[in-house]
C-alpha cells in the first residue's frame, strides 16, 4: 500500500473519532438548550395567563374556569427550607470534616469517613420513609412540641399545633442529608493544606484549635465555599425525602410562616400534583413553569458557585486548592 | 536589634491566657466530636430500621410476585419493580455510558481550549441538576410525544443524570495515565484513535468502571424523574414503550398507603435497594480505588457522593 | 567502604570553654514509626553564638532539632524522652502544657511558609495577637523591630499591607524569621533555612545570622559544609542517630579528632 493510501486511511478514523467525541461531549450543551427551551415552551400558556404574577402570586386553583397559579408561596417554602437546612448542616459538616483532618487518630478515619459516604449513597426515597415512619414521631415529641409549648404563644415561628409533618421536619432531614456532601469535600480540601503551614502555627505556640483557625481555614476558605454552594444546589433540587414530609399545602396557606405547619417546595409541588395534572393544560403548565423556575435557580447558584470560586482562586495564589 | 532585655519587655506584654486557650480548644474538640456523632446516629437509625422492618417482608414470594390488590389479604411482593429498576439500569447504561465515555475522551484528550471549557462548565452545572426538573423535560419531549410512559423514557432521563457523572469521572481516569503512554504510542506510528482507544482507556480501565458503577448506583435511588416518566405499573413489563414499576417508585407508593402491610413492603423494598447501592459502593472502594490510589476528591464530586 | 569501625563519640562533654549555655538538651532519644532516629545525644548550646549541625541524610539532625522545641512529638507515632533546659527550666517537664514551651523557641523551616492569606504585617504580627498582646503600638514595635532584623524592614515599609505570598522566596523565608523572632524567644532554630534559595538570597540570610547572633542563641541545621564555616562558632557532627563530635567551627573542619568526622568534612561522603 503506498504511502499516501495509509496516511489517507488512517486521517478519516482519526476523523471519524474525534467527531464522535466533540459531538458526545456537544450531546450535553444540546441537552441543556433543549431543557429550557422545552420547559418554556412547555409552560408557555401559564405564562401568557399569569405574567410575572406567576412568580408572586399565590392562587392555587385548579378548578376548571377559575384556574390561577402562582409559584410564589413554593418558591419561598424552596428558600426556606434550604436556609434552614443549611442553617443546621453546614455547621455540623464543617464540623466533621475538622474532626476527620485534624483530630481523629489514623484508626477512627477511614472508618467515620466510609460511614459518611454511606450516608451520601442512602437514595433520598428512603430518607423519606425514614423520616416519615420513625424520625418525624422523635422530632414531634421532643422538639416542636416543647418548642410550641414554651413559645407558640408569642413566636410566630412556633405557632400552630405541631404534626411532625412540617417545614421543620423536612428541614432537618434536608440538613441530614447535606452533611455527606458537604463534609467529605471539606474534608478533602482540609487535608491539602500542607502541613508546613501547621508546623508555623505550631511553633508560634498554638493550640490544635489555632492551628486549625490560624493555618487551615484560611487556605481552605474558596474550597470550602465551593463546598457549601454544593450543598446549597443539593438541598434546592432535593424531592422525595421533602415531598414526604413537608406536609403538602397549597396557595396561600402554604407561605411559611410557622415551622410547624405543612409547607410546600418547588420539587414537592412538582411531585405531589403530576398525577392529578398529566393529561394536560393549564395545570400541567403550571407545574411545568415551577420546573422552569427552578431549574433557573439551580442554574444561578451554580454559575455564582463558579465564578466565586474562580475569583478567589485568582486572588490567592497560595490557597488554591486544584 | 532587639536585645535581651527588651525581649523581656515585650514579653511583659503577653497576657498569660493560656488557661482560657485550653478550655476553649478543649470546648471546640468536644463540640466537634459532637458534630460526629450527630452524623453517625441518624445513619445507625435508617441502617438499623431499614435491616430490621426490612428483613421481615422478604420472602421469595415478595422479591417475585406482582403486588396483591390494595388492601386485600394477598399482599403480593414487588416483583415488577425489581424487574422495573434493572431493566432501567440497563437501557440507561446502554444510552448514556457511550456517550458518556466518548465525551470524557473528548474533555481529556481534545479539550484543552475554550469550547472544553465550556462543556467543562456545563457538564458541572447538568451534574446538579434537580432530577425532577430533568424527569419534567423527559415528560415533555418524549411522554407527550409518544403518548405514554414508557421504559424509554425512564431510561432518557436517567441516562442525562448519569451523563455528567461518566463523562468526568471518565475525564480524570484518562489524565491520570501518563503522557508517556501516548508519546509511547505516537511514536511507533500508531494512529491516535488507536492510541485512545486501545493505549489510553485500556490504563484507565479501573477509573472508567468505578465511573460507571457509582452512576449506576446513583441512578437505581433516583425516583422523581421516573414520576414524570414510567408512571409505575402493578404488573411486570410488557415491553419497553410501556409503563413499569421501579424500585424507588414503589417504595414511595407504598409509603402512602394507610396499610401495615403496605408499609412493610416498604421496607423491605428499601432493604433491597440499600443493599444493592451499598455493595456498588463498598466495592467500588474497596476493589477499584483503592487499588489505584486515585483522588477521591474529584470523583466525590461527580460520582460517589451525591 | 564506610565506617567499619564506629569509634565512640568524643562529643557528650563540650570541648569548649565554660561559657554561659543558654539551651542544654540532655539524653535525648526520638523515634517516630519505631525507627528510632535520635539515640542518646546530649549538648550545650551557648548564648549569643551559632551553633551549626552537620551529617549527611538521615543523621538525624533535623528530629535533634525538631525535639529542641517539642516540635518532633507532633509527628504521627512520635516518642520523645529526655530533657531541654532553657535557661535552667525543663521544656520537658508535664507540668505545663507543650504549647507554652514552644512559643519560647522560635523556628524556622526549609522551605518558606508564610501565611498565603495573611499581608506581610499580620505574618509578622502572627504570634503576638495569639499570645493575647492586642496593643496596636507595641505590636507596630515589634513588627517594625523584627522586619529591621532580618533586614525586610526597608524593603517593604510601604507595603506592609500586601500578601505575604508577593514576595520572592528569600525575601519569604526572611519574613519567616521575623515571624519567628516576633514571640520574643530567646533560641531561633533553623532547619536548613537557605537550602531553597539562591546564592545572593542564601547570602543574606547568613549576613542575618551573623548579626542576630549578637543578641540570640541560633542553632542552625544545614547540609552545606561552608556555610557552616562561614556562620557558626561551634558545630556538631551527627551520623546514624549519634553525635560523633562536638566543638568549636575551626577544630572541627581543621582538625577534627574522629575519624568519621574527618572523613565528612573532607567530602568523602554526603
Amino acid at each position: 500500500m503506498s504511502i499516501l493510501n495509509i496516511k489517507k486511511s488512517s486521517g478519516k478514523t482519526d476523523k471519524i473519532f474525534k467527531i464522535a467525541a466533540l459531538a458526545s461531549a456537544t450531546y450535553v450543551l444540546v441537552i441543556i438548550a433543549m431543557i429550557i427551551v422545552n420547559l418554556t415552551s412547555g409552560s408557555a400558556s401559564v405564562w401568557q395567563k399569569e405574567g410575572l404574577n406567576f412568580l408572586t402570586g399565590s392562587d392555587w386553583n385548579a378548578v376548571e374556569g377559575r384556574e390561577s397559579y402562582g409559584a410564589a408561596p413554593y418558591i419561598m417554602g424552596t428558600f426556606v427550607t434550604a436556609g434552614i437546612a443549611m442553617a443546621i448542616g453546614l455547621p455540623i459538616s464543617f464540623g466533621i470534616a475538622m474532626f476527620l483532618s485534624e483530630l481523629a487518630p489514623k484508626i477512627l478515619r477511614t472508618p467515620i469517613s466510609f460511614l459518611v459516604e454511606l450516608l451520601a449513597a442512602v437514595p433520598s426515597v428512603i430518607y423519606g420513609l425514614w423520616g416519615l415512619f420513625v424520625f418525624r414521631d422523635y422530632i414531634q415529641s421532643w422538639i416542636e412540641m416543647p418548642l410550641h409549648n414554651l413559645f407558640g404563644d408569642n413566636v410566630i415561628i412556633f405557632s400552630g399545633t405541631p404534626f411532625g409533618l412540617d417545614i421543620l421536619t423536612a428541614s432537618i432531614v434536608l440538613a441530614i442529608m447535606i452533611i455527606p456532601t458537604v463534609s467529605s469535600i471539606s474534608r478533602e480540601i482540609m487535608l491539602a493544606v500542607p502541613n508546613s503551614q501547621r508546623e508555623a502555627a505550631y511553633m508560634l505556640g498554638a493550640t490544635k484549635w489555632e492551628v486549625f483557625r490560624m493555618a487551615v481555614l484560611p487556605y481552605s476558605k474558596s474550597g470550602l465555599i465551593g463546598a457549601t454552594i454544593l450543598g446549597l444546589g443539593r438541598a434546592i433540587g432535593e424531592t422525595m425525602a421533602v415531598t414526604m414530609l413537608i406536609g403538602n399545602s397549597t396557595g396561600s396557606a402554604a407561605f411559611p410562616q410557622s415551622l410547624f405547619q405543612p409547607g410546600q417546595t418547588m420539587a414537592s409541588i412538582m411531585a405531589n400534583e403530576f398525577a392529578e395534572a398529566s393529561q394536560g393544560g393549564l395545570h400541567l403548565a403550571a407545574l411545568i413553569g415551577i420546573g422552569l423556575i427552578l431549574f433557573l435557580v439551580a442554574f444561578g447558584i451554580n454559575i455564582v458557585a463558579h465564578l466565586l470560586v474562580a475569583r478567589m482562586v485568582k486572588s490567592h495564589e497560595g490557597a488554591v486548592l486544584a | 536589634m532587639i536585645t535581651i532585655e527588651q525581649r523581656a519587655e515585650f514579653r511583659k506584654h503577653f497576657r498569660y491566657n493560656i488557661g482560657r486557650r485550653l478550655i476553649v480548644d478543649k470546648i471546640i474538640k468536644i463540640t466537634v466530636l459532637g458534630c460526629v456523632a450527630l452524623a453517625v446516629v441518624p445513619l445507625a437509625s435508617i441502617m438499623y430500621e431499614v435491616f430490621t422492618n426490612g428483613v421481615a417482608a422478604l420472602s421469595v414470594d415478595f422479591l417475585t410476585q406482582v403486588p396483591g390488590a390494595v388492601g386485600s389479604d394477598e399482599i403480593g411482593g414487588i416483583g415488577p419493580a425489581i424487574q422495573g429498576t434493572l431493566a432501567l439500569i440497563g437501557l440507561s447504561c446502554l444510552i448514556g455510558v457511550p456517550i458518556g465515555i466518548l465525551g470524557g475522551i473528548f474533555l481529556s484528550e481534545y479539550g484543552n481550549n475554550k469550547y472544553g471549557r465550556t462543556v467543562r462548565f456545563f457538564n458541572d452545572v447538568l451534574a446538579e441538576f434537580p432530577t425532577i426538573v430533568i424527569g419534567v423535560f423527559t415528560f415533555v419531549i418524549i411522554v407527550i410525544t409518544i403518548g405514554s410512559f414508557s421504559v424509554w423514557a425512564g431510561s432518557f432521563a436517567l441516562s442525562i443524570i448519569m451523563l455528567p457523572i461518566i463523562m468526568r469521572t471518565t475525564e480524570e481516569s484518562l489524565k491520570l495515565v501518563p503522557v508517556t503512554y501516548r508519546e509511547a504510542g505516537y511514536a511507533l506510528g500508531i494512529k491516535r484513535s488507536v492510541v485512545v482507544t486501545r493505549i489510553v482507556l485500556t490504563a484507565a480501565k479501573s477509573g472508567l468502571v468505578t465511573g460507571i458503577m457509582l452512576a449506576v448506583a446513583r441512578i437505581s435511588g433516583e425516583t422523581a424523574p421516573l414520576i414524570f416518566t414510567i408512571l409505575g405499573s402493578s404488573q411486570f413489563m410488557t415491553g419497553l414503550d410501556g409503563p413499569i414499576d421501579a424500585l424507588p417508585l414503589r417504595i414511595w407508593r407504598l409509603s402512602s398507603l394507610p396499610y401495615d402491610s403496605a408499609q412493610t413492603q416498604g421496607w423491605g423494598a428499601a432493604f433491597i435497594l440499600i443493599m444493592m447501592i451499598f455493595a456498588i459502593n463498598i466495592g467500588v472502594r474497596y476493589v477499584f480505588l483503592r487499588k489505584r490510589g486515585t483522588s477521591m476528591l474529584k470523583f466525590k464530586m461527580f460520582g460517589g457522593v451525591r | 567502604m564506610m565506617m567499619e569501625t564506629m569509634k565512640t563519640p568524643v562529643a557528650n562533654v563540650s570541648s569548649v570553654d565554660k561559657g554561659r549555655y543558654k539551651l542544654v538538651a540532655e539524653n535525648i532519644i526520638a523515634s517516630y514509626d519505631d525507627i528510632v532516629a535520635v539515640k542518646n545525644i546530649s549538648m550545650k548550646f551557648k548564648d549569643k553564638a551559632v551553633t551549626a549541625l552537620i551529617g549527611p541524610s538521615g543523621c538525624g539532625k533535623t528530629t535533634f532539632l525538631r525535639c529542641l522545641n517539642r516540635m518532633h512529638e507532633l509527628t504521627k507515632n512520635a516518642k520523645v524522652t529526655g530533657k531541654v533546659l532553657l535557661d535552667g527550666e525543663d521544656l520537658y517537664s508535664n507540668a505545663v502544657d507543650p504549647i507554652i514551651n514552644r512559643r519560647k523557641i522560635g523556628m524556622v523551616f526549609q522551605k518558606p511558609n508564610p501565611f498565603p492569606t495573611m499581608s506581610i504585617y499580620d505574618n509578622v504580627a502572627a504570634g503576638l495577637k495569639l499570645n493575647g498582646i492586642n496593643k496596636k503600638n507595641v505590636i507596630d514595635e515589634i513588627v517594625e523591630g523584627c522586619l529591621k532584623m532580618v533586614y525586610l524592614w526597608d524593603e517593604v515599609k510601604n507595603d506592609l499591607k500586601k500578601p505575604g505570598m508577593s514576595l520572592s522566596g528569600g525575601q519569604q523565608q526572611r519574613l519567616c524569621i521575623a515571624r519567628a523572632l516576633a514571640i520574643q524567644p530567646e533560641v531561633l532554630l533553623m532547619d536548613e533555612p537557605a537550602s531553597a534559595l539562591d546564592p545572593i538570597a542564601t547570602q543574606k540570610i547568613e549576613e542575618m545570622i551573623t548579626e542576630l547572633k549578637k543578641e540570640y542563641a541560633i542553632i542552625i541545621v544545614t547540609h552545606n559544609m561552608q556555610q557552616a564555616t562561614r556562620v557558626s562558632d561551634y558545630t556538631g557532627f551527627m551520623y546514624l542517630g549519634d553525635l560523633v563530635e562536638f566543638g568549636e567551627t575551626k577544630q572541627i573542619f581543621e582538625n577534627p579528632r574522629n575519624e568519621i568526622t574527618a572523613k565528612y568534612v573532607q567530602g568523602q561522603f554526603g
